[in-house]
């Protein structure tokens, strides 16, 4: 579901492919319910083993995060620290991942490419960078962790499903429509670097 | 007091400041980014200075680091040969890493290469780094702090040109690290650029171009000239926040340098991303200590 929150467009889990059709890239969105950490080895066991991920992401938004968490009484947790990882790792994986899984919110840092381009577009799907560095930000936008799965990777890998609240800024970086906010930049980064390289190495010519 | 003693109360001191460095950025790194917020005006750009601000005003409210990757701890010592404590140095510093690990809590991010095992303590071999100036004559130790971060540590590089390249060689070898990885290290970045005879001596040099304050110049009229003339170009090329698009992508450009060989130019580049966690801090010979880079920092 999408909502308009005092000027915030929210994406509600669960979500369908409906919801995203009309958000394209640039565009900045917020979260509210379903998030679950998940890294490169979760992505490995899912393709490669083909074993069923312990957490139904089916609707719902992953985070390419491996967290500081706190171990409260009772089985639960507390969130500390939680920050996106590099997107580009699981870029290998992504396409079957996204297949196998239904899941329909990739949340991550920087770029990713052409598997994950294919995945969004083919079965209604985006990524999303949340800002890196804001790692206290996005841990208190976590309002509980809800379980802990695949617990033998150790804290970083583990599944941690958390219940988030307005959980963003999320910047689209892949549409459903395949469009890859990145790609498009960096061509016009480099057009511009080109540029520069020569406008500078006409001012540094100190070897005479 | 004792040797024991001085060694536990330095240690102490240590443990605590890289636990602050952790949760607070340092003077020049907070007014620069201050600057470049109010400078961005493309309404993404503004949103993502918006979280980054937010972020650091929690970090320091709820005592946490501020970003999640506390990075590989390291040390640039300017000791003097008559500081007491010289010998023990290199131990100590070791000592307050775990500590801080411990107490700030820092990740642990110490993995044993071959043996590829995370030590579980965030040292290991030769980890902290300590490098070392030795100052003759002198009884205070002066020490810089760093945590260098996976993203940003990632976009470093190191070669050396033949003299035909020159320096318009130097600038190609800058920028093409800018759009390759550097928009992927948390910008807007903090750029060290080292010119020198071989990789080493570059590389070293281009991390200690990090540990100056943002605003300093190089002393060198023509270095300087590069170091304005390789900032202007990076800003152009529009990075902002997070390499996401905006006017800036730079928080400064330092370039440390040395004589080369005439047959070669040793050149490096290293980056620090925009959450730059330098401290700098002078310690007497009775351990008395004054904190350059958090000024009324309380440890």
């Amino acid at each position: 579901m999408v909502e308009i929150r005092d000027g915030k467009k929210v994406l509600i889990t669960p979500i369908s492919a409906e919801d995203l059709k009309d958000i394209r890239i640039g565009d900045i969105v917020y979260l509210d319910g379903s998030l679950t950490t998940c890294r490169d080895v979760a992505h490995r066991r899912v393709v490669e083993e083909g074993r069923e991920i312990p957490v139904d992401v089916r609707g719902n938004a992953i985070l390419h995060a491996g967290p500081i968490i706190r171990p409260l009484e009772n089985d639960k947790f507390e969130m500390v620290s939680v920050g996106p990882t590099t997107s580009m790792r699981m870029e290998k994986f992504e396409y079957d991942f996204v297949k196998i899984t239904g899941v329909r919110v990739i949340v991550g840092k920087g770029g990713m490419k052409e598997n994950t381009e294919r995945a969004c577009k083919e079965f209604g799907a985006i990524h999303c960078v949340f800002p890196a560095g804001n790692a206290v930000v996005a841990a208190v936008e976590v309002e509980e962790i809800v379980r802990a799965e695949w617990r033998d990777l150790g804290m970083p890998e583990t599944l941690w499903n958390c219940r988030v609240k307005e959980f963003g800024p999320l910047i689209v970086s892949i549409d459903s429509q395949g469009r890859n906010y990145f790609e498009e930049k960096k061509k016009i980064y480099n057009k511009i670097k080109d540029e520069q390289v020569e406008l500078i190495s006409k001012q540094v010519g100190f070897i005479k | 007091m004792s040797n024991e003693k001085q060694v536990e109360k330095m240690t102490d001191i240590m443990a605590k400041f890289v636990a602050l460095t952790g949760k607070i950025l340092p003077d020049d790194v907070k007014a620069k980014l201050s600057e470049l917020r109010e400078k961005e005006d493309d309404p993404m750009a503004k949103v993502i200075y918006d979280t980054m601000f937010r972020n650091q005003e929690l970090a320091e409210k709820l005592d946490r680091p501020c970003c999640q990757d506390t990075g590989v701890l390291q040390f640039w010592v300017k000791c003097g040969t008559g500081f007491p404590l010289i010998g023990e140095l290199e131990a100590l510093l070791k000592e307050a890493v775990i500590k801080a690990t411990k107490e700030a809590p820092l990740r642990h991010n110490s993995v044993e290469t071959f043996d590829e095992y995370n030590t579980g303590k965030n040292v290991g071999k030769g980890t902290p780094t300590v490098w070392w100036d030795i100052v003759p004559g002198s009884d205070e130790c002066e020490i810089y702090t760093y945590m260098a971060g996976g993203g940003c540590t990632l976009p470093g590089q190191a070669m050396v040109l033949m003299p035909g390249e020159g320096y318009e060689g130097i600038t190609k070898f800058v920028l093409d690290r800018m759009t390759s990885y550097g928009l992927n290290a948390c910008p807007p970045l903090l750029v060290g650029v080292g010119v020198a005879t071989s990789v080493e001596t570059a590389a070293l040099l281009s991390k200690k171009a990090l540990m100056r304050d943002i605003g300093s110049h190089n002393t060198n009229e023509r270095a300087a000239k590069m170091e304005k003339l390789l900032e202007d170009g990076i800003n152009a090329i529009g990075l902002g926040p997070q390499g996401m698009g905006g006017k800036y992508s730079v928080m400064g450009v330092h370039i440390e340098n040395t004589a080369r060989h005439p047959s070669a130019i040793g050149v490096a580049v290293n980056v620090g991303c925009w959450s730059h966690r330098r401290g700098h801090i002078i310690f007497g010979k009775d351990l008395s200590y004054t904190i350059l880079s958090h000024k009324g920092a309380k440890l």
